[in-house]
């Protein structure tokens, strides 16, 4: 009988700036989703408040973000950012196929979570893409749009400011579409809530090799 | 003395090029006395005699009995710029179209200074052609606002739209933000200038700046939208708001604007969204490419689509949660 291995994977002040980046998500998209849809017959968050609570939620995110790449560039954790192109390819497929099929056959993941690698090939990509790509175009756009004298007024005759918004938007609503399927993959663990705990106290809890998963929730 | 050793320097440091360009500029900044006419502009005999003292800085008055001359300084109030008349709306028109021909006696008799002044309802109240101005009801509109002359004497037509210059802005700029510069250029004529304000009213002129503190990104609404779309009430009938409301009235409420049914789209973009859209039939065409208001103009394509990935992907989550769901009691069942 093999026991379910526990492993500290993050830890506290990781836990703490995943939660605050969390609340922070929330509240932009929430306001955010409030301002782009302002209707004076169902305000959703009244505009003026709305317009405060983003931008300071926005400022706080790209400090935070700060961190964030400090960390990812001059610390261990960069070690688990890192994409290698040999057999990625096969290694993604082999995973979002898990995802798209294997899940369904009681298959086990394909993947092991350990110290060096705690993210599976499609999580890398994912990861890589929001933190080096979509967060950043996010926050750029939204500094430029906290300072619009900034922006390039005219494009090919159209607003620089409302291309600069609709560049935002879209940022947004991709980062919108990754909560989502990051808040369900929260139940796709060993059990359906040990990816919930292991956020909340920092331990992962990795799929058994054993079948009997009953056992494995009780330890 | 000093112009010596100044040149003898500038001769030192071996900028000799300013010994050239300095007197030529000296002359450029002298010759500004008078307005030199644009060689486009063509104007009729009459009119050219009146911009001949109008048109200049300074004029020379001539005493018809003595023949002696004197040259006076034509004021501002009097001063016609020939190149900015001539594009004026008004510009076609000879001086004695509208002003009396007495005028034309020099110096002017008394009596034309109580020639009375026309009013735009004057000529354009019953003109057929202007119809689509509707000046009846921008009469009407304007009599009750706070500019109306039941609250403020010698106010006319005329103090915001001085006839020797106005251009109609609103009808004829392609550009939301000339429309709105050129608009505002009028209101900030007194109320940014305390010389104009205390000939029309003996009041404090508010500060503009500290008085707008609370609009968040104040220069950009300045340079984006007009005065009058918050502190006018808007007429469906006339495309530019005349009644101008009390301070207290004014629009302070955010989602007046940044909403899809934005006051903006009937007052400042009226023009534009009714062109384009009789245009392009495309709702949105004029306020997308001439300005963005958070709230105001959603991109359609953009709504759509995320709606539609949204749907996709919760619908996904579902089906794929279900799934999952009958899988985990189809194995657990077997055992």
């Amino acid at each position: 009988m093999a026991k379910s291995k526990k492993l500290y994977l993050y830890p506290l002040w990781l836990r703490i700036w995943h939660h605050v980046n969390a609340i922070l998500m929330i509240f932009l998209i929430a306001t955010g989703i409030s301002m782009q849809y302002s209707d004076p017959a169902y305000p959703l968050i009244r505009f003026d408040i709305a317009v405060t609570v983003h931008n300071i939620a926005g400022v706080s995110l790209t400090v935070s973000y700060f961190i964030f790449l400090l960390g990812v560039l001059f610390t261990s954790i960069g070690r688990f950012y890192v994409v290698k192109t040999e057999g990625l390819l096969t290694s993604f497929s082999k995973q979002l196929r898990y995802y798209l099929f294997g899940i369904f056959k009681g298959e086990q993941s394909p993947f092991k979570v350990s110290e060096k690698q705690k993210f599976n090939p499609v999580q890398l990509i994912t990861y890589n893409l929001i933190m080096h790509a979509i967060i950043p175009v996010t926050f750029i756009t939204g500094w430029a749009l906290l300072f619009p004298e900034t922006i390039v007024l005219n494009v090919f005759g159209y607003s620089g400011i409302m291309l600069t918004s609709l560049v935002h938007s879209i940022a947004g609503f991709f980062i919108s579409i990754f909560l989502l399927i990051h808040l369900y993959v929260i139940t796709i663990g060993s059990s359906t809530t040990a990816n919930l705990k292991s956020i909340i106290y920092g331990y992962h809890e990795e799929h058994d090799t054993d079948d009997d998963q009953s056992e494995e929730i009780k330890e | 003395m000093d112009l010596t050793k100044f040149v003898k320097k500038i001769r030192k440091t071996g900028a000799r090029w300013l010994l050239l360009v300095l007197p030529l500029f000296i002359a450029w900044l002298m010759s500004g006395a008078d307005v030199s006419l644009d060689p486009k502009v063509e104007f009729d005999e009459e009119t050219l005699q009146c911009l001949e003292c109008h048109g200049a800085m300074r004029y020379t008055l001539v005493d018809p009995e003595t023949g002696d001359t004197v040259s006076m300084k034509m004021y501002e109030e009097l001063r016609i710029d020939p190149n900015v008349y001539a594009k004026a709306t008004h510009g076609s028109f000879s001086c004695i179209d509208c002003h009396s021909p007495d005028f034309e006696t020099h110096p002017h008799p008394v009596s034309v200074k109580f020639e009375p002044n026309f009013e735009c309802i004057d000529c354009h109240g019953p003109d057929e052609k202007y119809a689509d101005f509707n000046f009846e009801t921008i009469e009407e509109e304007y009599s009750i606002s706070v500019h109306g002359n039941h609250y403020i004497e010698n106010f006319s037509c005329w103090s915001c739209h001085n006839p020797h210059t106005y251009k109609n802005t609103a009808r004829q700029s392609e550009s939301i933000t000339e429309i709105v510069a050129y608009n505002n250029s009028m209101c900030l004529g007194c109320h940014g200038d305390i010389s104009h304000y205390e000939v029309l009213i003996e009041r404090q002129l508010t500060n503009m700046l500290s008085k707008h503190d609370w609009l968040p990104n104040q220069s950009l609404h300045f340079r984006k939208v007009r005065c009058i779309d918050c502190h006018a009430a808007v007429h469906e009938d006339i495309l530019v708001a005349h009644q101008v409301l009390p301070a207290n009235q004014a629009v302070r409420n955010c989602v007046d604007c940044h909403s899809t049914n934005s006051i903006l789209m009937g007052s400042l973009y009226k023009h534009q969204v009714v062109e384009k859209r009789s245009k392009s039939g495309f709702f949105n065409a004029a306020i997308t490419n001439q300005a963005y208001i958070i709230g105001a103009n959603r991109n359609y394509y953009f709504n759509v689509f995320s709606v539609v990935i949204f749907g996709l992907v919760l619908a996904a989550i579902a089906v794929h949660a279900t799934l999952r769901y009958i899988s985990y009691r189809r194995q657990h069942g077997k055992k």
